[in-house]
């Protein structure tokens, strides 16, 4: 019996195919800290979508009778200066911050993959414009530059959607440019120019994959990042109109009834703080699990 | 006489090194007839993969630039082909095998992926015809499981079964020229010889022909009906397979075969060639093995021979003078 499957391996039997994505789940599921922040974003995100839905109160409506008290068990999170119901303004504003961040972030991304992936195939001219002009933006503090640019585009959701999605650009692009520059050394990248490919295929089939990996982390990381500065930039009155449910909006309103309703800021500070915190763990967690070095 | 499928003329290559151009390849002429194995060996960096590379025109990537000669593929001259015309080419009439198949594989795409990628850039045809070419491939270089291999990733599988499946994508748009760059050198024996197996019977049943360039006189012994010999980027000596290893002329093909152990001879200390090939940028001034060459008189120091035939015989072709009295300097 035993002699028999040596005899069998000999005969160059595949091992049957273990799943990536398994294995994947296995080395990412030892990290606990990213584990729960997972679970965090995808309650998160499951709010984002279904909680305006389900909340009893309407995020806007005015209850003159109920201004600035504390949490109760008629008002969970307590209401805000006119009245509103601070947890379903949180919940509506999940949804609008979330969406500003992951849209921002994910323009951003693709600009970026497109400018790194040229710089680091072509090189020459076209490296030195986008890595010079990488640098350029690199010499702005994020939030600078993003006050700056709706500054000049004026404020409105749409607005800080372009300005975060700006400063996120440069670093995609230097991490894909770097990735870029180590793939197409690579013999498969010589194997796929030998069997016929262009260069754009080349590009998109053969060295953007390769490069993939070295961005997930980043990208995680700086939904985290577009999350604080879509706040940041609401909580200076650029952002979203004060009208709308808003976590940085809500902070800042909340700011002048500190004495009075401390949980106005409370609430939105604490939700803001543990999801930039949950991304950025999260972030940590996959460039362990990513890591072929780390066991 | 059969048909000619490739034809290099004065091939020279040159590599920019910072301010200065170094010749890499040198005046390399040679042919292929269809349906030969022909091997071409040296010892490392004396331009072996240069030569496939720049047949390939694969070399926009380097410093390196093909200055002069022509490569005729049935009579057309690739150099003046555009690189859009030189696409439709790779692959589908002349393919390449490359000398690491563990690293030739694209590590986050599947097998299938890749090999039905290869197919549809040349063939029209729909994703599960070229599946099926796919599949009737793996299963022509002998692979055992052919859909557990199809759904593979590369790093599942070994270094021999990369290599068929790297010949299995290579031969899978059926080129009339087969570039294999040391095939063989990054697996070990027992597979190899099953490599080499199986690309003399891709040559027998398709009528390939076969560019093998190795450093292994056994591989080429076995394998191949002519040799070219290459030195510093310069055929020495050419010549059918049995002229060249029972008549060898040039001293260092000589040399070469002399390194080969013998199993059952009594030597001590395997003999070696002394030095090691010359630096391209700094090439000795006459022909380029004289200072390692212990024939050398001063005529090897002051001139470079040219390539030319071998008193009394047809096709063995040599560059050196102890072996061509006739040729004058």
């Amino acid at each position: 019996m035993a002699e028999e499957s040596v005899v069998r391996q000999s005969a160059e039997e595949l091992p049957k195919p273990k799943s990536p994505y398994k294995e994947f789940a296995r080395k990412f599921l030892k990290r606990k800290a990213a584990v729960v922040s997972l679970i965090f974003i995808i309650v998160l995100a499951l709010v984002a979508i279904f909680g305006p839905m389900v909340i009893r109160y309407n995020p806007n409506a005015a209850d003159y009778t109920a201004l600035l008290q504390g949490p109760s068990p008629k008002h969970i999170w307590g209401t805000d200066e006119f009245g509103r119901d601070v947890f379903a303004r949180l919940i509506a504003g999940t949804r609008l911050s979330l969406s500003v961040a992951l849209g921002s972030v994910v323009v951003g991304t693709a600009i970026g993959i497109i400018l790194g992936l040229l710089a680091g195939f072509y090189g020459g001219i076209v490296d030195s414009i986008v890595m010079r002009g990488s640098d350029i933006l690199f010499a702005f503090p994020d939030i600078l530059l993003a006050i700056a640019i709706v500054a000049i585009l004026g404020p409105g959701v749409i607005n800080v959607v372009i300005a975060v999605a700006v400063f996120t650009v440069p670093s995609f692009a230097r991490i894909i440019r770097s990735a870029t520059l180590e793939v197409k050394e690579a013999p498969y990248v010589e194997v796929a120019r030998s069997i016929g490919c262009t260069n754009s295929r080349i590009l998109w089939k053969h060295i953007f994959p390769g490069t993939v990996q070295s961005m997930i982390v980043n990208f995680t990381m700086r939904i985290g990042t577009a999350i604080l500065a879509s706040s940041s930039l609401s909580f200076l009155g650029f952002g979203a109109n004060v009208t709308e449910p808003d976590w940085g909006t809500m902070l800042s309103q909340g700011r002048n009834y500190l004495n009075t309703a401390p949980h106005m800021v409370l609430c939105p500070g604490l939700l803001i703080f543990l999801t930039v915190l949950a991304f950025n763990l999260l972030g940590d967690g996959l460039r362990d699990t990513l890591d072929p070095k780390i066991k | 006489m059969s048909e000619t499928i490739l034809e290099v003329k004065n091939l020279r290559t040159e590599f920019k090194r910072e301010k200065s151009y170094v010749t890499a390849i040198h005046d390399v002429s040679f042919s292929l007839n269809k349906g030969e194995i022909v091997g071409l060996v040296g010892e490392s960096g004396c331009g072996k993969s240069v030569t496939s590379m720049s047949i390939m025109r694969l070399l926009g990537d380097t410093s390196g630039k093909i200055t002069n000669g022509e490569i005729r593929f049935k009579g057309r001259n690739l150099l003046d082909l555009s690189e859009r015309e030189m696409q439709t080419i790779r692959g589908s009439r002349i393919s390449m095998i490359f000398q690491d198949p563990m690293s030739s594989l694209n590590p986050p795409i599947r097998i299938e992926k890749q090999m039905i990628e290869a197919v549809r850039i040349h063939e029209n045809c729909s994703k599960e015809q070229a599946r099926k070419i796919a599949a009737d491939m793996l299963h022509e270089v002998g692979i055992p499981d052919v859909e557990n291999t199809l759904r593979s990733y590369p790093h599942q599988l070994s270094g021999g079964m990369c290599q068929r499946v790297m010949i299995a994508m290579a031969m899978a748009c059926k080129p009339e020229l087969l570039i294999a760059d040391e095939p063989t050198t990054a697996l070990d024996v027992t597979i190899q010889a099953q490599i080499m197996d199986l690309m003399k019977k891709i040559q027998k049943e398709n009528g390939t022909t076969i560019l093998l360039i190795t450093h292994d006189l056994g591989v080429v012994a076995q394998m191949c009906s002519r040799v070219l010999v290459m030195y510093a980027g310069r055929i020495v000596e050419q010549a059918d397979v049995h002229e060249l290893f029972y008549n060898p002329k040039h001293p260092y093909t000589k040399g070469l075969i002399a390194c080969v152990p013998k199993i059952g001879s009594d030597v001590r200390r395997l003999p070696s060639i002394p030095g090691s090939v010359p630096d391209l940028s700094v090439m000795p001034k006459g022909c380029k093995f004289a200072p390692r060459c212990q024939y050398a008189s001063d005529r090897c120091l002051k001139g470079e021979p040219d390539l030319v035939l071998v008193d009394g015989r047809e096709n063995h072709w040599i560059r050196c003078y102890l072996e061509s009295k006739d040729q004058t300097m």
